[in-house]
Parts: structure tokens; C-alpha cells; sequence
């Protein structure tokens, strides 16, 4: 298994594009693992990172894009052709084999270099070999001692447990020495205990065998500990890549913070260079660049907040203790502090009701762009006081005449969301419901795929279908000038400049016309429920 | 009074299978018992062995059981190389199950009507009715009891086990043979036995398709009985429940060994 190859990079993917249906699946991945690196693609069910998977593997092809393996362009290469090997989240173990034969399956078909020979034309050709059964019994015997089987090999898979199913299908894929081992949620069908075993068993053979290790989780904390490389997607995009430290302390933006670990994300307002205020209170940072008064998203782990005695003098703001809860090695402390929410984590307990300091050191506030500050959308007015907003008619206050071109604008404040979808004036999913210490942000996509920001008292359940509702004076209009032709439902801060744009788009947790409605997450779901083996076999989907 | 009738006739779920324990004893164990009963006597009705002697030692009737197992064995064996790329093919598309229901389709219509007019259409043809004919309408027959179990089985496989061969190096063949094959076996199994059986004891379509040329083991139960020859045909009828046992019980075995997917239709 060692490589002398001259390629750092073991698997390269370049724009990688996967649709179905017109909805993608996976957005414009782009990713370079380099070689024996443990790779963790991480997000929630359906951000794609199984179909980045099963890209690498050959069973889906990139709708565009390329994958690049060891320097070469191996996009059009079929799966069987790809030397890398694959655990599946449901095993796959072929029920009509034992464990023996489970594990040479892969090794009967292999053909190895076996010298050469110079053939009637004077020239040199490789001879290939299959392995003998002696060689087979050996890697066998041995992939079974590895994975701790040693006398399993007569066994049935079926009168396995999950945990040694688990390993027979570890064993099968590393018994072929590929180069890359992928493992598709390997672990999600273990109990708990038995899954932290697996989890540094795993981490052990990775150690020990040297080769590349690209995992999908759903579980951040797996992913944490066991990757050297965290890929975090959310709804077929990348969010991030970076070494687990990383991505936990140095969160991209919100939706990273929030999945990974816990978090408290408060808004607050960038006052200068160093300066950040959130809870009306101004603390001390280390982050700088941002406009004077810019309005900011700040994040905060619950480890990092300390607190202090009420009179301490090195408390920044006062805050009072509404619960604290116990968890084993800490306590779990919810705290008000100027009516936002936040959440401690402390070797003591406070009583209920009990004032106290916090402080943050500098360094651990994390300060990042917000998305957006107010929900802005190109359009046109459709009668007298009357504008379209995502195909319906809202009721606003203006005097432009009919068909003049508008834009838009709604505070998050004034999004009103109803229960019942026909309640409201449109109708919505909701996409994101993130907590901000006082209120939720709610993101809200309409049935033509803009989304909308509102804050609201209430954490709305994700997917549920719900109304939007805008109070006619809450609409603030303004000429737009057609001439400028912005695309449809760009979100443009005009306050910012064209670099601090760029930044923001690069960190922007959702880009409205990209963030397709979960229609994505069913065609997702579907490929993964239905696979479509598509490249080598040209064979059709059942259903 | 009323009480105690009531607790006597309580409808239970057993009370549901009386009707169909009642059907079974009347029209399958009291026959096979008559069959049994009528094979050792003589048409005087006295207890005799002569029945098993007539059959066993007569070349005749030996051919012709023979034959049907012949004719079985061929039957069953068009039906599976026919039966299983369709199945497979169907299992495929999309539209699968619609096509299937199509193969399905002509068994609704009385299988003597279809046979006629299979008839009429190789008179009409010009075709000379034989051993080709009668396997023509044997297959024809018999085929949608293949496919039918064979798609049921072939589309319940499930496809991370091919996705799994791919991975492991084997190209489309090899995932053919050591996945998509083995793991059919069940439908397999259950195909030979829903056209073997039926075929080694039909009659009807060989004397039909055949004129009368092509004599099989059923044709020559139906004929004994004609005849009056109730012991022998008694005989024969437990030579024939004999065959369908073992047939049975070998299908059975075989299947122990696949049985992955033992989700097939029947």
C-alpha cells in the first residue's frame, strides 16, 4: 500500500455538479483529500454528502464537473474499474455467501502483475494472475483476525450481530488494499456504545494501514473525533472544509456553528475595529475589517462563557441564572443577560433566579457577516396599492402606477408567519430555524424558491408548511431603475463595497437562488432509497 | 339458556377456517382417500394387488409416464430460459409490473379456448401437429407462472448488493453471475415448481395440440377412468402425487440453500 507516487492529492473534485430532476443535489463541490488523510463529509440528511460519496465511488455519475483520482480523470471510470473500496450503510453483505467467501469476493476477481513475458512479436507484456486459493485463505484469514473474527469465516452473515456484520464489511473492503476506503455512515446502525468502540477501531486501522479514509457522518461529534478533515455540506453545498478544530472554533458561518456543537448566535452590531456590541453591552474582540456599525452575527460556545461573581470586576455584563442543569461532568446553565438568552457551561451550579457576571475572553467570541439584513426583492406593482411578491398580490401603501418596476424591501421583524399555509397571503417551508438569544430566525422559502428571513417568538418546526403574512405599511418601496438589471431576487446591501460583497457571498450561508426547497432533499432521499446504477451498467432504476 | 349458546358458537377466529377445513375434507382428503381405497381393489370390488402389477409391468403406460416427465422437464426449461431475461429485463424498467400484468393477461381466458385457437392457428399455418406443437402450447401455457415469480423475486433484490459486487471489482457479467443469479434462486425454485408440477400432470393441450398423437400421463389417467378402469387409474394418480411430492421436496432443499430472498410471490 505504499504510494510513491509523485501526486499529493489522492482524490480531486473540481466543480463537481449532481441534478436530479433540475434540483441539485450537489452544488458546485469542490474538494481536494490528499493522500492517507481521515475525511469526514458531515451535514444533515440530504446536503448531499452521500452523493458526493457515491460520485467518488462510481455508482452516480456528476451531472458536470470532474473527479480527479492520483492525477487522472476518473469521472467516466465505472465503479468496479476504481481502486477504492466501499463499507455501505447498510452493510450489503451478500446473504447467500458466508463470511469467508463474503471477504474473497473481491479477491477472486482481482488480477495481479505476475512478471513478464515477451510474447511472438519480440515485445514485453505484464502477465496477470488471479490469486491462488492459499493466497486467498491467507488475506483472508488475516482481514478476519484484523477486524477480530479469526473463527467467523464458516458463519452465515445472517446469524451475525450488527457489529460483526459491521466488520465483516469493513474487512471485505480493506481486504483489497484500495487506496481510498469510503465508508458511508457505517456506524449509524450500532448502539451507542458499540459505535464508540467501532469509532476508534477505525481510527486505529486508519493509523495503522495508512490509506485514505473519506467518511460520511451525520453525527458531528464522530466526526470531530475521528476526522483530520471535516467537510461540512448543507444542501449540496459545501459550507466548509478545515481540520475539526477548526470548524468547531472557527465556525463559517451560522448554519456550521449551529451544527456543529452547541452554540449560542446572538445578533449584534460591529461598532469599529475590535469593538463588537450584542446584549447591550460592548465587549472586546479580535476581529476587525468590518463596516463601522455593521450589523453582525456572534457566536459563542458554551464553554467559553465564564461566570463570574455578580461584583466581579472583571465581569462585562450581568446576567441572571433561569435554569441550570446537570450533565454528568458540567452543569448546563441557560442565563439572561439584557433579554437574550444564552447558554454556560460550568463545573458549579448557580441557583435560579441568582445574578451573575460574564465574561468572554476576546479570542472566543466569533464574529461572523450575517447573510443578510433585510429581505429584499425585485418586482413590479400589479395594481392600485397593490405589488407582487413571489407570484402573489400583497397589499402595500404607494401611488406608483401600475407595472412600475419596485424593489422590495421587508424587515425581518415584520415577516408575519401563520400556522395554516392559507392564512397567509403566500404560503412557505420552513427551511432553518436558528435561536438568537431573544428570538428565532426563521428561514422561510416560497414555492418559487425565494427565501424569506423572519424573526418570530416561535421555533417553527423544519419543513412545515406555513403562511406568510405582510402588514401593508411594513412594505417598503422603492423605484427601481430597469436599466441596472439585477437579477431576481439578489439580495445587494448597497452599503457595502464590491470586495466586501464578494467575502460576504463566499461566507453567505445561503444564496437565495441557489437554495433550492427541499424537493432537493426528496431527490436526495429518492437516489439514496432508489440507486441508479448509472455509468457501467446502464441499467434503470426499478422504480 | 341463551348464555350458554352463545359461549358454545362464539366467533373466534378459528370459526373462520370451518368452511375451508370443511372444503379441504370434502373435496381433497375424501377423493385422495378413494383413490387410495379404489387402488387396491378389483373391479368387484375385492381387496387385490393386480392393479399395481397391470400398471408397473405394462411398457405402455411406463412410456408414457415417460414421456411426461419428459415433456415436463423440456417444458420447464424453455420456460426458464424465456422466463428469466424477461423477468430481468422487466425488473428493470420502470413500467415492469405493467408488462408483467400483459404476460399475465391470457390466463384470463379459459386455457381450453386459448389451446383451440393456438389449434386453429397451426392448422391454418400449415404447421403438422406433433411434439413441437404440444411443447408450443405447453411453454405458451405455462410460461406466466415462470415470470411471474421470477420478476418478484429479481425485483426484491436489493441493489446495494449489486452496488457492492461493482465495488468489489466485479464488471456487469461477473455481478450477473455471483450477485443478480445466486440470489434468484428462490424465484427460481418457485418457477420450476408452478410450471413442472402442472406440466407432468396436464392433459388436454397434448392431445388437442397433437391430435390425439401425443399420449401423456394425465391423458391417460383421464382415459383409464374413462374406461372404468377405476384401480389403475387410482394407481396412476398416486404414481403422479408421488412425483409432485419428491419434485416438491427437491425444490425445497434447493431453496433452503438460497434463501436470501424469500419474499417471491407465492
Amino acid at each position: 500500500m505504499v504510494q510513491q507516487n509523485p501526486v499529493d492529492n489522492i482524490i480531486e473534485l473540481r466543480n463537481v455538479f449532481k441534478t436530479y430532476d433540475g434540483k441539485h443535489a450537489v452544488k458546485n463541490a469542490s474538494l481536494t483529500i490528499k493522500r492517507g488523510e481521515f475525511v469526514t463529509l458531515l451535514g444533515p440528511s440530504g446536503c448531499g454528502k452521500t452523493t458526493t460519496l457515491r460520485m467518488i465511488a462510481g455508482f452516480e455519475m456528476p451531472t458536470s464537473g470532474k473527479i480527479i483520482f492520483n492525477g487522472k480523470d476518473i469521472t467516466d471510470v465505472p465503479p468496479h474499474l476504481r481502486p477504492v473500496n466501499t463499507v455501505f450503510q447498510k452493510y450489503a453483505l451478500f446473504p447467500h455467501l458466508n463470511v469467508f467467501n463474503n471477504i474473497a469476493f473481491g479477491l477472486k476477481l482481482k488480477v495481479i502483475p505476475n512478471g513478464t513475458k515477451v510474447n511472438r512479436k519480440g515485445e514485453t507484456v505484464q502477465v496477470f494472475r488471479k490469486y491462488t486459493k492459499a493466497e486467498i485463505k491467507e488475506k483472508v484469514d488475516n482481514a478476519l483476525k484484523m477486524v477480530d473474527l479469526e473463527d467467523y469465516g464458516h458463519r452465515n452473515v445472517s446469524s451475525l450481530s450488527g457489529g460483526q456484520q459491521q466488520r465483516v464489511a469493513i474487512a471485505r473492503a480493506l481486504v483489497n488494499e484500495p487506496e481510498v476506503l469510503l465508508l458511508d455512515e457505517p456506524l449509524g446502525a450500532l448502539d451507542l456504545k458499540m459505535r464508540k468502540d467501532m469509532q476508534l477501531e477505525l481510527m486505529d486501522m486508519h493509523k495503522r494501514l495508512g490509506i485514505t479514509f473519506i467518511y460520511v457522518t451525520h453525527d458531528q461529534e464522530e466526526a470531530l473525533t475521528m476526522s483530520d478533515k471535516i467537510v461540512v455540506m448543507r444542501m449540496g453545498e459545501i459550507q466548509q472544509i478545515a481540520s475539526p478544530e477548526k470548524v468547531y472554533d472557527e465556525p463559517a458561518n451560522a448554519f456550521v456553528a449551529d451544527f456543529i456543537g452547541e452554540s449560542t448566535i446572538l445578533s449584534g452590531t460591529m461598532i469599529e475595529d475590535f469593538k463588537v456590541e450584542f446584549c447591550d453591552t460592548v465587549f472586546e474582540c479580535v476581529d476587525k475589517g468590518f463596516k463601522p456599525n455593521e450589523p453582525i452575527d456572534v457566536i459563542i460556545r458554551p464553554e467559553d462563557l465564564k461566570i463570574y461573581p455578580a461584583d466581579d470586576p472583571g465581569s462585562i455584563v450581568k446576567a441572571t441564572v433561569q435554569s441550570s442543569v446537570f450533565k454528568g461532568d458540567h452543569y448546563q446553565i441557560t442565563l439572561i443577560a439584557n433579554d437574550n438568552e444564552l447558554v454556560a457551561h460550568d463545573t458549579a451550579t448557580y441557583s435560579v433566579g441568582e445574578t451573575v457576571g460574564l465574561y468572554i475572553k476576546p479570542f472566543d467570541l466569533h464574529i461572523m457577516h450575517k447573510t443578510r439584513i433585510i429581505n429584499e426583492i425585485a418586482t413590479y406593482i400589479t395594481g392600485e396599492n397593490l405589488v407582487e411578491i413571489c407570484g402573489a398580490d400583497f397589499e402595500c401603501v404607494t401611488d406608483l402606477p401600475v407595472g412600475t418596476p419596485v424593489t422590495v424591501k421587508v424587515d425581518f421583524d415584520d415577516v408575519e408567519i401563520t400556522d395554516d399555509a392559507d392564512d397567509g397571503t403566500i404560503a412557505a417551508t420552513v427551511l432553518s430555524s436558528i435561536y438568537k438569544g431573544s428570538y428565532y430566525q426563521a428561514i422561510l422559502t416560497t414555492d418559487d424558491h425565494y427565501n424569506f428571513f423572519a424573526d418570530t417568538d416561535d421555533d417553527w418546526l423544519k419543513g412545515d408548511r406555513v403562511g406568510i403574512k405582510i402588514a401593508p405599511e411594513k412594505i417598503l418601496i422603492e423605484q427601481r431603475d430597469e436599466s441596472q438589471k439585477e437579477a431576481e431576487h439578489t439580495v445587494v446591501d448597497e452599503t457595502l463595497t464590491q470586495a466586501e460583497r464578494e467575502a460576504i457571498a463566499k461566507e453567505m450561508l445561503i444564496e437565495p437562488e441557489k437554495f433550492d426547497s427541499e424537493a432537493e432533499l426528496i431527490a436526495e432521499f429518492e437516489a439514496k432509497e432508489a440507486p441508479v446504477l448509472q455509468n457501467s451498467t446502464d441499467e434503470e432504476g426499478a422504480e | 339458556m341463551k348464555e350458554s349458546i352463545r359461549k358454545k358458537f362464539r366467533l373466534t377466529k378459528k370459526a373462520f377456517s370451518v368452511p375451508y377445513i370443511l372444503f379441504l375434507l370434502l373435496f381433497v382428503v375424501v377423493p385422495l382417500v378413494l383413490i387410495l381405497v379404489n387402488a387396491f381393489l378389483d373391479s368387484d370390488n375385492n381387496l387385490t394387488f393386480e392393479n399395481f402389477k397391470t400398471f408397473f409391468t405394462s411398457s405402455s403406460s411406463l412410456i408414457v409416464l415417460g414421456n411426461s416427465l419428459l415433456v415436463g422437464v423440456i417444458t420447464t426449461v424453455i420456460c426458464l430460459l424465456i422466463g428469466y431475461p424477461v423477468a430481468y429485463i422487466l425488473s428493470k424498467m420502470s413500467s415492469g409490473k405493467i408488462l408483467v400484468l400483459l404476460y399475465v393477461l391470457p390466463m384470463f381466458i379459459n386455457f381450453l379456448i386459448r389451446t383451440l385457437a393456438t389449434k386453429a392457428i397451426f392448422i391454418a399455418m400449415g404447421v403438422e401437429l406433433g411434439m413441437g406443437t404440444v411443447l408450443f402450447g405447453m411453454v405458451y401455457n405455462y410460461l406466466p407462472f415462470m415470470i411471474m415469480p421470477l420478476h418478484t423475486t429479481i425485483s426484491s433484490i436489493d441493489k446495494s448488493y449489486i452496488e457492492a459486487a461493482q465495488d468489489l471489482g466485479a464488471d456487469r457479467a461477473t455481478v450477473f453471475l455471483k450477485t443478480t443469479l445466486p440470489l434468484s434462486v428462490s424465484g427460481i425454485m418457485s418457477g420450476i415448481t408452478m410450471v413442472f408440477i402442472p406440466t407432468i400432470s396436464t392433459y388436454a393441450i397434448s392431445q388437442l395440440l397433437s391430435n390425439g398423437k401425443i399420449f401423456l400421463f394425465g391423458d391417460s389417467i383421464q382415459l383409464s377412468f374413462e374406461q372404468g378402469l377405476y384401480g389403475v387409474g387410482s394407481i396412476m394418480s398416486l404414481v403422479m402425487l408421488a412425483f409432485v411430492l419428491i419434485s416438491n421436496l427437491i425444490m425445497n432443499k434447493f431453496n433452503k440453500n438460497g434463501d436470501a430472498v424469500r419474499r417471491s410471490l407465492w
